[in-house]
């Protein structure tokens, strides 16, 4: 699979980083055996071998096992042994291989998604290793040689972070055997780079060469492991980090495990039964020491010696072993055993599946499942969360004119439209041509068609070929480009008309150099990587000799950028009088004819790669079979690209001639040749780290300013009029979340200029741009520019748009080399390069040409207004945390329906900290004054803040900078206090450490359960915070999943995980809880009061083995399945009413103590009907035993029955499986246990009692008698306090329409006194009315 | 239009690093099975317990439980039993002297004579029992205080037996069989019926000890080491117990059969009781003809051999005669109780009625579609 040439290993490591010198070097400096990690990966915890030890180890670390062992352990002392030590053994043996169990399990799921171990273990640090393309990268390591002319190497990442675009990767600059074959008897020099660590985009170090020259290693540098080579022939590297010192492993922490609400609840529940015990146990002490005294000298009394109170204190001891089972300590398995029925479940449930992206929700931490049924506070992202993350260029202002883009806007809207239709279309032409061709049509009839077949097609690619599923949506790909922007280019394009007709609508030369440079900042500022579907990804030569007359175009444009406002005519009627002709035919038809002569298309035809040739001959064929436009008649005889030629022939043929005077003809001109442009060029595929790169460079491309390849050095851009043209790239200032921009430093193809273009948010550059104090005509304009921007900028994010401004500077060739000086030396430093590369990117982008601006769509998820309408409904506070404008929140906060029209906007933007304090105070009286009003409105249901979502409230919009204040100590308070009133807030502009400070602050503060919801990895510190963190995996990675509980794809699937999964689980669990608790007071307290009738001696009427069974096996069973089985509430009830989601909330507390009482009272009558039955008979201990146990099971059983609120047939044969293994273990052990349980000798026992009668009698009257009371409570609530519950659960069968309007009063009356009900929790419900 | 038929994989999704993405041929679908199981969708029957619902089952058991609690009444009102006690704890009882005098050393038993009346004949086969008082036999420490390997007939157990026995595991140097305290304390007080005819004369009456123990326990549990002939010889090196008169395998000098640890009354006594008074079986008196009573009302004389101590810990000890039912001895609780809690059932059964017809209109139980 690879090539690894490993002669010797020496490794080097130093404390603060690591020194890698080539295996094959023979240095003696550090020739001291140094281990790094090998290659070799294990990510199961256990091997077999490991298993056990481990396993137990592991285990003893809870305090549950500990408990046990100490209970077996006390056994052991004779003094107060209870049973033979091996019956003692059996709980703790049980819980521990249950739990073993458990843990295999787990461990053998988690060993499916492990990382297959290869023969790479034998890989080591200092290796060098050689891989082809398409092989995955062994260990991370530095790139030393390519077989790319240019050093470079592509990988893509889907592994390592899901992201499926390829990244590009270079070889160690300055490697002086770049170029020739890598040898390895060449490379001398020594690697230092830091400390393994989990930060994937980042690695630190230098090579350091023979002659002492350092280089700076940079993450571009690093060939990270699992992720495979692309495009690359072959690639050399020298190991660096191994095993799991990798960057891919060191990120890899597999599920979390946290503490639930529930469970920390369940310790004080724990704690109320210690309680109990230690009083239990007492009573038996003294009670014996008291028993004892009054003994005198007995026939009966075996030890005579020891005093009372010594007996005593051994009498406790031993009770404690006996009564060991009221400590519900199974419960801890049980939990976690359930709550992997639970999680299959989840896991398993239909509506949480994405067809489209073939995943299904992901449990990653498997104990927190009931915490989704008491969420409080959710916390969501905005971008890719509540949207769907998939931009689409909406519109654009340049040189401060807005171009509305009416036709694209339109567009969407079909889109919009039509997405559900899913209109039944011929499906065999679409996966003929897989999903790739586009066509941009502009009737209307195509655009409805277009629409339909989108969303059908996205499905359709998406099946066949998820690579490209995240950025090649076709609504993303094709922007219809605007008319008025249409023109202007065009004016340019023939620019003998500015002469012409100056003044109307005539667009100035400044004015075009503005778009062009705009447009050329669209295609090139960015990160995107070209690929064709004939040839992937490959890197599109960057050599093609312009054409002759670009010289002249040049020279327009150095005049035009030298002196901007010298003069406003800058072309001279001579300068084009001179061919007009051939100077317009060029210009306006270069681009094509440059494309068709020159280089054609570079990526298949010349190639001479049939395949692809063929494939996109095909494609054309079936589209033009397909189309119904008359245009493309007779096109399939030709070569593809001579579709293209003839329609430049055409236009070459009309311009001449034609008179021209036509503007809407031109427009018509220059969209057909777009159309014929993108049909011919074998559609490029843009594959970008952010979704908004994509959608620019597309939009550029509807302009044909299309982005046709990049390398290290140049990138190939199409430009309208002009063809293609290499733009030496110099260097890319990449994007980062602190600096909110990215920049490219690129030599201007035209001027030579050196040029900084950079895009980025707009608070950002509005900042960074300045007007130049050159002269005031142009201070104005640009003043005016910034203005009108600011002004588009604004009217955008009230749209709802994602706003992006595009700048540019020109630097001087001096200034650029001082710069590149100080950049260089940023790269090559280990310590502080990100501050350093900060500060240089800084110097860089200050003085900025402000451009224009872009409006960016994301359109909100499918049914993201509806879920979040639900959960609003479900009592849940919904807060949208997001990075984005304000206006743009509360755009989008208005889509989802989380603002009514009627609620007011509470607005926090403060200058300083005290103005900030001041408003809050202001608010908090405003929403008083608020609230007293609503209050006074005798209307019914004005008064729940987290009622059905009509009623009006106060939504509070923050922005980061005044949380910043809102979110120290001193103002903490008010803020708390404001928001909590609220009906939801809104952060806007908040770093991720922001969203995390308010995540925590609530969550701290008021102590709520709060859930966090996010998809990038600026969320990632906000799942982590939260109670339950849920991680979209959607368009930016998989950092946000891979810090997440539960990974969803779609945030509409949120509504059934909590309102159905949520409530289900946590009502079972508290149940199941309860019951546990219920059944072990209850069997503990019967052998309590036996004690009462053998001197408080800590005898037991039943057999060892029964006693110490009966909870671990004959009742353990039903509490499990109904735990992970039943349902409450049915699911759409559930889902239809989210009130009821409340209901299920904090019912533990309360319902304990009727619980405990109940458990009480059923072992007293377990206990004393038998006992007057058999009260001075004959009745031997086992047989008195005998019908309390039978009894005792029947009623836990039948307790169980009355408490479930389903039972299907697995309830049915757990039941009485349970039932039978009890009466079959009983039968067998009395027939054949004649010495084997000494000294409770059951032999002949139960089969002698179960032959009576009488063992019947007592045992129907024991059970009916117990549970009576429960029964009659159950049923006396039910009937006159029908919860919401049991009301929804009728729903279903009765009439549904006359409940639902029933509920809907019901919740209303409900709403006034806002009290938790639970069916299964009746001692919440105040006993008011009756 | 997608016909790919979709194969549900169990295991958890696509966590980074599968190394699956090498495009292994077919693509399966992690769509998951739509099967009523997996979707939570099981036809349940849904209990939804409301007055309406629930009164039927507490009229049933109302009437149900009323003609039982009536047959179990009247079935343990037709038990017959007697009661005598007979410790001597009163300066007026017969025992008096010998429950004073009583020594565990004394060689000369201690006999004394109680006189009683039988008002009523015994019809049937009468039940003759010994009934302690106060008398833990239930005690933790007891109740483990014996060897049941030694007890099955087991030789190594006999030789040298559990040290749950101890203190009662050897004595002199010798193992004790059968060891234990609940061996030690065994019941030793002989009870002979006379039977007082009209005329004055004293007539025996047979006491029947053999079925007197559970066959499993006669059968089963208890055997003698070495079976049964020769017990002297199998008990070879073996200790009696302290407070015993005799060896174990001269306990029953009438019935060699009787001897050893299969001995009935022993095997009676090492039953222990459940609670602290309790009787056990001492003796059956069978009915000889259809047409005389067992016992006829009339004067008997119980003469007791006084032989075990209560009065120390304040037991009490008692004579018991009683016809048995097929639900045992006599006890009315159970009928009491029956027809108590089947009247509670039925007066609920009727509130329960009344709250349904003010409150609960609307359907009983509901079954789940789907």
């Amino acid at each position: 699979m690879y090539n690894s040439e490993r002669l010797k290993s020496s490794k080097g490591l130093l404390r603060k980083r690591r020194t890698i010198v080539p295996s094959s070097a023979e240095d003696e400096q550090l020739s001291l055996p140094l281990k790094y990690k090998s290659n070799k990966i294990r990510t199961t915890k256990y091997s077999l071998f490991s298993f056990l030890p481990k396993n137990l180890f592991e285990q003893l670390h809870r305090f549950a096992n500990v408990y046990f062992i100490f209970l077996a352990a006390l056994n052991f002392v004779p003094v107060v042994e209870v049973f033979q030590p091996e019956i003692a053994l059996v709980p703790i043996i049980l819980v521990l291989s249950v739990t073993a169990v458990k843990d295999i399990w787990e461990d053998y799921r988690s060993k499916q998604k492990a990382y297959i171990e290869q023969c790479w273990k034998d890989v080591r640090v200092g290796d060098f290793v050689r891989l082809s393309c398409n092989e995955i990268i062994p260990a991370d390591m530095l790139l030393l040689y390519s077989s790319d002319p240019h050093g470079l190497c592509y990988i893509e990442t889907a592994n390592l972070d899901g992201e499926t675009n390829l990244k590009q990767r270079q070889v160690v600059s300055d490697l002086p055997l770049q170029g020739l074959q890598f040898t390895l008897e060449s490379f001398h020099s020594r690697v230092e780079c830091e400390n393994p660590n989990n930060d994937l985009s980042r690695f630190r170090g230098y090579m350091e060469h023979p002659s002492g020259v350092r280089v700076g290693l940079h993450n571009n540098n690093l060939l990270l492991r699992s992720c495979t080579i692309r495009n690359t022939e072959t690639v050399v590297g020298i190991v660096v980090y191994a095993g799991h010192e990798t960057k891919a492993m060191m990120n890899n922490s597999g599920p979390r495990y946290k503490r639930s609400q529930l469970e920390k609840h369940l310790n004080t529940v724990v704690l109320w039964c210690v309680l109990l015990l230690i009083i239990m146990c007492l009573t038996t002490a003294i009670g014996h020491g008291l028993w004892l005294k009054n003994i005198k000298d007995s026939v009966f009394k075996v030890d005579k010696e020891t005093s009372p109170a010594l007996a005593a204190f051994y009498v406790f001891w031993t009770m404690i072993i006996v009564l060991q089972v009221l400590i519900p300590i199974s419960l801890y398995v049980s939990i976690e055993v359930v709550k992997l029925g639970q999680i299959y479940f989840i896991h398993n449930d239909l509506a949480l599946y994405n067809k489209q992206l073939d995943s299904r929700i992901q449990c990653r931490a498997l104990n927190i499942t009931e915490d989704l049924g008491q969420i409080q506070y959710l916390f969501s992202d905005k971008t890719g969360t509540l949207t769907e993350n998939k931009m689409v260029f909406r519109r654009c202002s340049i040189f401060g004119v807005e171009y509305p883009h009416e036709e694209n806007a339109r567009r969407l809207e079909v889109y919009e439209a039509e997405r559900s239709e899913a209109a039944a279309r011929s499906v065999t032409l679409r996966s003929g041509c897989s999903g790739r061709s586009v066509s941009c049509r502009h009737s209307s009839v195509s655009l409805h068609t277009l629409a339909a077949e989108s969303e059908e097609e996205e499905q359709l690619s998406n099946r066949t070929q998820p690579r490209t599923r995240a950025f090649c949506s076709r609504v993303a790909k094709e922007v219809l480009p605007d008319p008025e922007l249409v023109r202007k280019l065009n004016w340019f394009r023939s620019p003998v008309l500015p002469l012409r007709d100056g003044s109307s609508g005539t667009p100035s030369n400044l004015e075009l150099t503005y778009i062009t440079d705009f447009f050329l900042a669209l295609a090139i500022c960015n990160s995107v990587v070209v690929s064709s579907p004939s040839q992937p990804r490959h890197v599109v030569p960057e050599a093609r000799t312009p054409l002759k007359s670009l010289d002249e175009i040049k020279l327009i444009f150095q005049r035009l950028s030298f002196s901007p406002f010298s003069a406003l005519s800058i072309l001279s009627p001579l300068q084009t009088k001179g061919s007009p002709h051939s100077f317009t035919s060029r210009m306006f038809s270069g681009g094509k004819t440059g494309s068709f002569t020159l280089s054609p298309p570079t990526n298949c035809t010349t190639d001479g790669s049939e395949t692809g040739l063929e494939s996109n001959l095909e494609i054309s064929y079936l589209r033009c079979e397909h189309d119904s436009s008359s245009r493309v008649k007779g096109r399939d005889t030709g070569q593809m690209d001579g579709r293209g030629t003839e329609d430049d022939i055409k236009d070459i043929k009309t311009n001449p001639e034609g008179t021209r005077q036509d503007v809407e003809q031109d427009v018509e001109d220059l969209i057909r040749e777009e159309d014929c442009k993108s049909d011919t060029d074998d559609e490029l595929l843009y594959e970008a780290e952010s979704p908004d790169e994509a959608a620019l460079v597309y939009a550029a491309q509807a302009y044909c300013c299309t982005l046709r390849g990049r390398s290290a050095e140049s990138l190939l851009v199409d430009l309208p009029g002009i063809g293609s043209l290499a733009v030496p790239l110099l260097h890319i200032l990449s994007f980062d979340s602190n600096r909110k921009k990215m920049s490219v430093v690129v030599r201007h193809p035209l001027t030579g200029q050196v040029v900084v273009y950079t895009k980025g948010a707009d608070s950002v550059i509005m900042d960074l741009t300045e007007t130049p104090k050159v002269a005031e005509e142009a201070q104005e304009i640009c003043s005016h520019i910034r203005e009108q921007t600011q002004h588009h900028l604004d009217s955008y994010a009230r749209e709802g748009l994602r706003t992006l401004c595009i700048a540019k500077k020109v630097l001087g060739e001096e200034e650029y080399k001082v710069w590149l000086k100080g950049q260089l030396l940023a790269e090559s430093s280990i310590e502080n390069r990100e501050e350093l590369l900060a500060e240089s990117a800084h110097r860089l982008e200050t003085n900025l040409t402000l451009l224009g601006s872009t409006g960016i769509v994301d359109r909100l998820q499918k049914e993201v207004p509806e879920t979040i309408e639900a959960l609003q409904r479900a009592g849940i506070k919904v807060w949208i945390l997001t990075g984005d404008k304000q206006e743009t929140a509360i755009n989008i906060a208005n889509a989802c329906k989380l603002l009514c029209p009627e609620d007011q906007l509470l607005t926090i933007n403060c200058g300083s900290k005290d103005a900030c304090a001041a408003l809050l105070k202001e608010l908090q009286l405003k929403v008083q004054h608020g609230e007293d009003r609503l209050t006074e409105v005798p209307a019914a249901g004005n008064h729940g803040k987290s009622s059905s979502g009509s009623v009006a409230g106060f939504i509070l919009v923050i922005d980061g900078r005044t949380l910043d204040w809102a979110l120290q100590d001193e103002l903490k308070k008010d803020f708390l206090q404001l928001s909590c009133r609220c009906k939801a807030v809104i952060c806007c502009r908040s770093t991720p450490l922001q969203k995390s400070q308010v995540v925590r602050l609530i969550r701290d503060q008021l102590g709520v359960m709060t859930l966090a919801v996010g998809d990038g990895a600026n969320d990632v510190s906000m799942i982590q915070v939260a109670d339950v963190g849920i991680g979209i995996s959607g368009q930016e990675g998989m950092q946000a999943v891979m810090s997440s509980d539960f990974a969803i794809s779609r945030f509409k699937h949120l509504r059934k995980l909590l309102l159905v999964h949520g409530h289900w689980c946590y009502s079972r669990l508290a149940n199941m809880i309860l019951y546990f608790i219920y059944k072990n007071v209850m069997f503990v307290n019967l052998l309590f009061w036996y004690q009462f009738f053998c001197g408080f001696s800590g005898s037991v009427m039943t057999n060892a083995w029964v006693l110490i069974l009966f909870n671990l096996l004959f009742t353990s069973v039903p509490p499990l399945v109904c735990a992970v089985l039943d349902r409450h509430t049915a699911a759409h009830t559930l889902m239809e009413l989210p009130e009821l989601y409340n209901t299920a909330k904090a019912s533990v507390p309360y319902m304990f103590w009727i619980t405990v009482l109940d458990a009480f009272y059923q072992s007293l009558v377990c206990f004393f009907v038998p006992y007057f039955a058999f009260a001075g008979s004959s009745v031997s201990e086992l047989s008195f035993g005998s019908p309390i146990n039978a009894s005792a099971l029947f009623i836990i059983l039948l307790h169980q029955v009355i408490e479930s609120p389903t039972l299907t047939w697995i309830h049915a044969l757990v039941l009485l499986l349970s039932a039978a293994s009890y009466f079959g273990f009983v039968l067998l052990f009395s027939l054949f246990c004649v010495t084997c349980s000494p000294p409770t000798n059951p032999v002949g026992v139960e089969t002698l009692h179960m032959s009576q009668p009488l063992f019947y009698i007592v045992c129907a009257l024991t059970t009916v008698t117990a549970l009576i009371p429960r029964l009659l409570f159950r049923a006396l609530f039910n009937t006159l306090h029908p919860s919401a519950v049991l009301k929804s659960a009728q729903t279903d069968n009765v009439d549904s329409e006359k409940y639902r309007h029933k509920m809907q009063r019901w919740n209303l009356s409900k709403t006034i006194n806002r009290l938790p009900v639970c069916a299964d929790n009746p001692g919440l419900e105040p006993s008011t009315d009756s | 239009m997608m016909a790919s038929s979709y194969n549900a994989k169990e295991e958890d999704g696509n966590h980074p690093g599968a190394a699956n993405h090498a495009g292994a041929g077919v693509v399966k679908s992690k769509k998951p099975d739509n099967t009523a199981f997996k979707q939570q969708r099981l036809p349940a029957w849904q209990p939804i317990l409301t007055a309406g619902t629930v009164l039927p089952a507490f009229f049933v058991i109302g009437l149900i439980f009323i003609p039982i609690g009536i047959g179990l009444y009247v079935t343990s009102n037709n038990i017959k039993e007697f009661e005598i006690d007979y410790t001597g704890a009163d300066i007026n009882n017969p025992c008096y002297n010998c429950a004073k005098n009583f020594s565990w050393n004394s060689t000369t038993q201690c006999v004394c004579s109680v006189p009683f009346t039988l008002e009523q004949p015994f019809e049937s086969n009468v039940f003759m029992y010994y009934g302690l008082s106060n008398f833990y036999q239930n005690h933790r420490r007891y109740v483990k205080s014996r060897d049941d390997s030694q007890l099955n007939g087991d030789r190594s157990a006999l030789k040298s037996p559990s040290k749950e026995c101890e203190p009662y595991r050897t004595s002199e140097g010798q193992p004790i069989a059968p060891c234990g305290a609940i061996a030690n304390s065994l019941f030793n007080d002989t009870l002979e019926l006379y039977h007082i005819d009209s005329n004055g004369s004293r007539n025996e009456i047979p006491l029947v000890k053999k079925g007197i123990a559970w066959w499993t326990d006669k059968h089963v549990k208890f055997r003698n080491p070495g079976g049964n002939d020769n017990l002297t010889v199998a008990f070879q090196g073996t200790s009696k117990p302290v407070n015993w008169r005799k060896p174990v395998f001269d306990l029953d000098p009438e019935d060699p059969d009787n001897n050893g640890f299969i001995n009935e009354d022993f095997i009676v006594w090492m039953r222990t009781a459940a609670l602290p008074t309790f009787r056990k079986l001492y003796r059956i008196i069978q009915k000889k003809s259809s047409t005389t009573p067992t016992l006829p009302s009339g004067k008997y004389v119980l003469n007791i051999t006084y032989n075990y101590p209560v009065l120390s810990f304040d037991g009490r000890k008692r004579m018991i005669l009683s016809t048995i039912s097929w639900m045992g001895g006599k006890n009315p609780f159970l009928g009491i109780a029956y027809i108590t809690v089947g009247s509670i059932c039925f007066f609920l059964g009727v509130v329960l009625l009344i709250i349904h017809h003010k409150y609960d209109t609307r359907n009983n139980s509901a079954d789940i579609p789907n």
